[in-house]
């Protein structure tokens, strides 16, 4: 096979996947030029990571869930309620900022593990646990709040989600440190993708001919250099993107390295056949919405980080959006079908085309709208495409 | 003769990679009864889509003539409005409806917009009349049973004003009194006039009820043979779809039966949602190792309900008795104590729980023990992945790689699947329910030689299936099971067709 036919191969065979990499990189070269390449400044970069970090790691939580075959329409209330109770601890009782953080999570642990229990232990749908939750959380908020906005954080508390590491190496303008950190995650990726190609060749499968692997880790690679070289040249390293990092690494792995990722696809394909095959189904669904909660959790305490205190409507729609960076990142209404690195492309498909109409400053009603049809879209594309691959056989 | 009501010719149908139809071409009389037989993935259902219009004109290539004309459907609703009608396998109801509203569902009987009731319901109760199912038309569908839906979706034919009617195996879910009443009405129809073409897998039925069969093997037209002049045997057409002679139907197998695996004993189950109702009744039963223990019943007898209890209590309610293996007594109250201890369930439907017909083979086949391929919680893909393999090659499962969807696979194929995931678990007891069900006669003949290899390997086998030849051709005992009790346990040189199904219908009249 010739490099070129086998690209061409890698592309059609998986244009499920690989179609909404194209589409990202259409919609950030589109508005890259409708901004005059604002978009892609330094500055700009820094804020799309600053501003939407807290979605994309609601989104994490998110596609497994749907993976499940299950919804979480609560998200956005949990960010508010666990924001809401950090606040109360760090600026009503003036305790460190880190008992803030421990007292959020713990918070989004027991909203985890109440909607779990509901849904996998009494067997209520997921959508109206948690439309009970949005309720519910959302008046513990206010209940929490005392219908008020607290503020300001402590300095430190607002490093989570505003906080840069630079300046340990030095540098003109460039900062050495982002650059170093840039490249080791550059350089771990290539290493890891080795190691997995070492592995299929030990077993004799099928890989990818050297040069088309070369090439994918070199793209990977130069993209990903780019990205830092921006940041970088900007405020550094954001701390926040070093958490989102760390959850998409450790997340990617749980969903296709490890027995219990197995059993949500498992639980999201056919329920029946899992259950059949001994899979502990109450205790999956029992552990899925416990992650949900802690990540809403972990989102509500960057955001309340971001927004430098707690507000009653904190959070609103937050659900929508982590839900819509699922579908469009390839994962199925009925279960069974995502992946964590689509959730997170299409997550950053929805950021790129706000962050982009917001700096061309086009209204907010016309931004809602677009996001609309961009979702309709990315659903209708991707059961054209299912139907397509039936009626191949 | 020779006033034929439909004739495709030359019809060729290809799919990317895939010629699925060669140059078919097939004659149905006028008021006859037409069989198609075939291996599966043969093409018979290909060939059924393309006269009813679902791959519409200009995706395949040859001629249509219906009732002389030339005809070019672009859709099913062409084919329909031209009397030719397709009854899938999979039936099309609605179960919340009723009857009634399912037979016109599409077709209402309305008057400017508004359904008259009385109209539909009235020709509803003839139509049922004609099908002879005695329920009245505001019966919610759900409420029957798979024979009953199969005879509303002929009333629902039979409504649209059908000149001929297709039947997609039709008895496939059917026991036989079922079966039986269902041929007894496409005769009757017959006699009316009605043209039938039945895709069957169902030997013993096209023998007793065709006028014609035509066979196609690989795409192709075989042959087409006169069941009434010629007096065709199911060998015959045996011959025909796989091109060779089987000489049996079931291979030679000397069994060596050693000691006791598996006991039941006294097993009751009541049903999940109506505790009041005893649905498997004071059971007592055992399987030795090397043996294949056949278990026989009517369709709600029991046997299914038995072996999914017994199976990590998978169906039912207030589950008593005692389960023993090797003697020990031993506790399968989930799924997974019942796979460690070496019970494994191959179910009768391998669609709903069998399979994840979205994902692909290896994460079928490891699906039941995936420990076994992972560490510390970690699944090692590429181990995994070789473990497939390995049981693509000696299950003869005929896909390009294990990373092929198992929802793309032929029946016998996804079938073969399930035994891997369940093989893979390395049971001990392996109880198959309805383990050919659906599926074409090669494919069986390969499931009936691995059945006979586990147990030369000692290990106990229970086979459940409504085709009484089947059991008496595998099985060294046959239990038969009749209103949730065990009435019988015959060794195999004293069963016979007559006195299982005597001993399978016994005690139902006196529980009544």
């Amino acid at each position: 096979m010739t490099a070129m036919a086998g690209l061409k191969d890698l592309f059609t065979r998986n244009l499920r996947q690989s179609g909404i990499y194209v589409a990202f990189v259409a919609i950030v070269g589109l508005f890259t030029i409708l901004t005059d390449g604002v978009l892609l400044s330094p500055g700009n970069v820094t804020n799309i990571v600053l501003q939407y970090s807290y979605i994309l790691i609601l989104a994490i939580g998110m596609v497994i869930v749907i993976i499940g075959g299950h919804i979480d329409l609560s998200v956005g209330s949990v960010v508010a309620l666990t924001g809401a109770v950090s606040a109360v601890v760090v600026i009503q009782r003036g305790l460190p900022w880190w008992v803030g953080v421990l007292a959020g999570l713990a918070v989004g642990l027991l909203v985890g593990m109440w909607q779990g229990f509901w849904v996998a232990y009494v067997g209520i749908p997921a959508f109206i646990v948690t439309l009970a939750g949005m309720l519910l959380f959302r008046g513990m908020t206010l209940q929490v709040l005392g219908n008020i906005s607290l503020s300001p954080f402590p300095a430190e508390y607002q490093k989570i989600a505003g906080g840069f590491l630079n300046g340990f190496l030095g540098g003109q303008g460039i900062d050495v440190f982002t650059l170093l950190i840039g490249a080791i995650a550059v350089l771990g990726y290539a290493f890891s993708q080795y190691r997995a190609r070492l592995g299929r060749i030990k077993y004799q499968q099928v890989v990818e001919t050297m040069p088309i692997f070369v090439t994918k880790l070199v793209l990977v690679g130069l993209v990903g250099m780019a990205f830092t070289y921006q940041l970088s040249r900007s405020r550094g390293l954001p701390i926040v993107l070093i958490i989102l990092g760390v959850l998409i690494i450790a997340y990617q792995i749980v969903t296709t390295k490890t027995v219990f990722g197995r059993h949500v696809y498992a639980i999201g394909g056919n329920l029946s056949a899992a259950q059949l095959s001994g899979v502990k189904v109450k205790h999956v669904n029992f552990w899925i919405f416990v992650n949900m909660g802690i990540l809403s959790a972990v989102a509500g305490v960057v955001y309340s980080s971001r927004s430098n205190g707690a507000q009653p409507s904190a959070g609103e729609m937050f659900e929508l959006d982590a839900i819509a960076a699922c579908f469009i990142g390839g994962a199925s209404t009925t279960g069974g079908v995502g992946r964590v690195t689509g959730a997170m492309v299409g997550g950053l498909i929805m950021a790129v085309m706000s962050n982009g109409m917001q700096l061309m400053g086009i209204d907010q009603s016309v931004q809602q709208m677009v996001k609309g049809l961009v979702l309709l879209l990315a659903v209708a594309f991707d059961i054209y495409n299912k139907r397509r691959a039936g009626a191949a056989r | 003769m020779a006033n034929p009501i439909l004739e495709m010719r030359a019809i060729t149908k290809t799919f990317p990679g895939v010629k699925a139809l060669q140059d078919v071409s097939m004659s149905v009389e006028r008021g006859e009864i037409h069989a198609i037989c075939g291996e599966n993935g043969a093409g018979k259902s290909t060939l059924m889509k393309v006269l009813s219009g679902v791959y519409p004109h200009g995706t395949y290539d040859g001629s249509i003539l219906f009732e002389g004309e030339e005809v070019e459907f672009g859709s099913i609703n062409d084919s329909e409005s031209k009397g030719i009608v397709i009854i899938h396998q999979e039936l099309a109801l609605v179960p919340f409806l009723s009857i009634a509203e399912n037979i016109f569902l599409g077709n209402e009987r309305s008057h400017r917009g508004l359904i008259d009731w009385n109209v539909a319901n009235s020709e509803a109760a003839a139509l049922l009349a004609r099908v002879g199912l005695d329920e009245l038309p505001v019966t919610p569908v759900g409420q029957l049973g798979v024979g009953k839906q199969q005879l509303v979706e002929i009333a629902k034919a039979l409504s649209k004003q059908v000149k001929l009617l297709i039947l997609d195996e039709p008895t496939a879910a059917l026991n036989d009194n079922d079966s039986e009443h269902l041929l007894g009405l496409l005769r009757q129809l017959k006699a009316q006039g009605m043209t039938s073409i039945m895709i069957s897998h169902k030997l013993n039925e096209i023998a007793e009820i065709a006028d014609t069969t035509t066979i196609i093997r690989d795409g192709r037209t075989v042959e087409t043979l006169d069941m009434v002049a010629d007096e065709v045997t199911q060998e015959r057409i045996i011959r025909g779809m796989v091109g060779r002679d089987l000489g049996h139907r079931f291979p030679p197998h000397e069994s060596h039966i050693g000691d006791e695996v598996l006991r039941i004993e006294d097993w009751t189950v009541h049903h999940p949602t109506d505790p009041g109702r005893v649905v498997v009744d004071s059971a007592n039963l055992t399987v030795r190792a090397g043996e294949i223990v056949g278990l026989a019943g009517l369709m709600g007898a029991g046997r299914t309900e038995l072996a999914m209890s017994v199976f990590g209590r998978s169906y039912g309610s207030h589950i008593t008795g005692k389960v023993f293996l090797h003697g020990q007594e031993i506790n399968v109250g989930t799924v997974s104590e019942a796979i460690n201890h070496g019970i494994a369930y191959a179910t009768e439907d391998r669609k709903k729980y069998g399979l994840n017909l979205i994902e692909d083979i290896r994460t079928n086949v490891s699906a039941a023990n995936l420990s076994k391929v992972s560490r510390g919680g970690w699944v090692n893909s590429n181990e995994e992945i070789k473990v497939a393999e390995s049981f693509r090659q000696s299950m003869n499962i005929k896909a390009p790689t294990v990373l092929a969807l198992t929802g793309k696979l032929s029946g016998g194929n996804q079938q073969k699947v399930v035994l891997s995931k369940w093989l893979y678990t390395d049971p001990q007891v392996l109880i198959l329910d309805e383990p050919t069900r659906g599926i074409d006669v090669g494919a069986k003949y390969e499931i009936y030689t691995l059945i006979n290899r586990l147990a030369e390997e000692g290990k106990a086998v229970l086979v459940i299936s409504s085709e009484l030849p089947e059991l008496l051709g595998i099985c060294n005992r046959i239990y038969t099971l009749s209103a949730g009790r065990i009435t019988g346990s015959l060794p195999r040189e004293q069963a016979t067709q007559e006195n299982l199904m005597e001993l399978m219908t016994k005690e139902r009249d006196q529980v009544r």
